[in-house]
């Protein structure tokens, strides 16, 4: 029997309650283990998880600085989407979004996927012709994408000012119909369930402050709860990729780290049934279940580790929120939070072997992490098992970028500004 | 954040186009070393603690600085003219000032009519 179900709700109903298990044990660290995962996030956690699915591996421990999911994932705006050009994206983001379809059923717990649609808007005809052609390119790789006309999408978004008279006129939208949101903390709190449940140690507040080495190889990780042996230790720390290689002697990699800034307003009545982004300045918005509007910008464009921004980012959010959506100028904000980017060179991610001995890497997520949480960690568990990427991964190396084999969805070149 | 800029004072962050990473030293443009060009268009050190940087008073005089701040708390250590902060030239390259630091000079204001 499944461990949540109607029938299990309405047995501990009956008991009071008080027979529920903890959704995973306070487990302590043990001498050694086959593998660590370093970052107790959804990465991390979604690792351990197929880990042990996938490939049978239990004796693993996932070390978590501070508690489960404290980090980005329940940081992001939860948006869920594979609405990319190029083929190694599409790739990995579709299996990501398969993966995303029927993740409730697989870890017996409710994520709250709703596919609830993603609609780009475009706002002049050259960015119209390149949706247009992201379209046709997801379409051919078996993804599915819809252009909306100005028209449709005023029927489809009531809110939206579609008027010629708005500041930046929409001329049509993207849709992709099986993108949408999750509760982000649920993603985290169910891999991390169905990890503990197959044996895998979730080991909270303990701090890797160390690697241990036999010449090159990486053998192991000093945290301030002892030294922990390990035959394979893998990284997934996002914005902390370079605080936690530099422990293990890497001091350069092509990252840096940025601080993105997300907002929740007041809860108001059902606004808008998808997710809405603005094309003629960088905003993404939907609502939560609560009624919240959450939305969230670009980044603020210097290098920080603080889990907070400043005020310059929040005015030009702000403002382009008003300029889309001029009925909601009257409503109050009611948080607003940071989370430290890892900014890769060229926009992508790397999950690969490497890059010492005995180490495995998983990172580069700039601000597209959340969406990709069950395939990365599904991959990084398959390179970590087999020691070889799968197809879906093969190309996030970390020697692209001096092999000169980019994967630049923007075309831009190398900047740490892309995702 | 507030900047002080030597000539303006200090003025809001808004004032300020942050250009990156100072700790790069653009390459001899002769230069045909795979690693070396590889290291200063990818690599980073991406430092937890004091970094040194270049931000540009585009709101503003429009002088490059070097800036060392931390990326921890976002505290300016110091503010400094970048052709006066002891960056570092390569050899022959007659456009080696500040956005030398910044990457290609066409993302430099300096480049501009």
């Amino acid at each position: 029997m499944a461990e949540y179900s109607a029938f299990a709700l309405l047995k501990n109903a009956l008991s009071g309650n008080t027979d529920w298990k903890p959704a995973w044990r306070k487990a302590a660290p043990k001498p050694s283990y086959d593998v660590i995962i370093v970052g107790g996030g959804g990465h991390g956690l979604s690792t351990a998880y197929y880990l042990a699915k996938e490939h049978g591996i239990t004796n693993v421990a996932v070390l978590e600085k501070g508690y489960l999911g404290s980090g980005n994932v329940g940081r992001n705006t939860t948006i869920v989407r594979s609405n990319y050009l190029l083929p190694d994206s599409i790739r990995f983001y579709e299996h990501s979004m398969k993966l995303w379809e029927n993740l409730s059923h697989d870890l017996n717990y409710n994520v709250m996927f709703s596919q609830r649609g993603v609609l780009n808007l475009a706002h002049t005809p050259a960015q119209a012709d390149d949706y247009i052609r992201r379209g046709n390119a997801m379409r051919h790789q078996g993804g599915d994408a819809e252009w909306l006309s100005a028209a449709e999408i005023g029927r489809r978004v009531p809110g939206l000012d579609v008027s010629a008279k708005a500041r930046f006129p929409v001329v049509g939208g993207l849709l992709q119909p099986r993108a949408g949101t999750a509760r982000h903390d649920a993603v985290a709190w169910g891999y991390a369930r169905g990890a503990d449940r197959r044996g895998v140690d979730l080991i909270e507040h303990c701090e890797v402050t160390g690697f241990l080495r036999e010449g090159d190889r990486i053998v192991g990780v000093v945290t301030n709860r002892g030294e922990i042996r390990a035959r394979k230790v893998g990284v997934a720390v996002a914005g902390s990729t370079g605080r936690v290689m530099k422990l293990a002697g890497i001091d350069k990699l092509p990252i840096e780290s940025h601080v993105l800034q997300a907002f929740v307003s007041e809860s108001i009545k059902p606004f808008v049934d998808s997710v809405v982004t603005f094309g003629a300045g960088h905003l993404y918005m939907s609502q939560s279940d609560k009624g919240g509007l959450v939305f969230g910008g670009g980044l603020d464009e210097y290098n920080t580790y603080a889990q907070r921004g400043n005020l310059p980012l929040v005015e030009e959010v702000m403002s382009e929120i008003c300029a889309m959506f001029p009925a909601i100028g009257r409503l109050r904000l009611l948080r607003s939070w940071g989370g430290v980017m890892d900014m890769s060179m060229d926009g992508s991610p790397i999950i690969t072997k490497g890059p010492l001995p005995g180490m495995y890497l998983n990172s580069g997520w700039c601000y597209g992490g959340f969406k990709a949480t069950p395939a990365s960690g599904w991959a990084f568990a398959w390179t970590i098992a087999r020691d070889e990427p799968h197809a879906i991964n093969a190309a996030y190396t970390l020697d692209r970028f001096n092999r000169g084999v980019l994967i630049d969805e923007k075309g831009q070149g190398s900047t740490p500004k892309l995702h | 954040m507030i900047i002080t800029c030597p000539y303006c004072g200090p003025r809001d962050l808004v004032e300020f186009s942050y250009q990156g990473d100072g700790n790069r030293t653009r390459p001899d443009p002769a230069s045909t070393d795979q690693a070396t060009w590889n290291d200063y268009v990818y690599d980073r050190i991406n430092t937890a603690g004091d970094h040194r940087e270049i931000w540009q008073h585009a709101g503003g005089c429009r002088v490059h600085l070097t800036v060392v701040r931390s990326t921890l708390t976002h505290e300016i250590r110091s503010v400094a003219l970048t052709r006066d902060a002891g960056h570092r030239r390569s050899g022959g390259h007659r456009r080696a000032e500040a956005g030398d630091s910044t990457g290609p000079v066409s993302g430099s204001a300096e480049a501009q009519p």
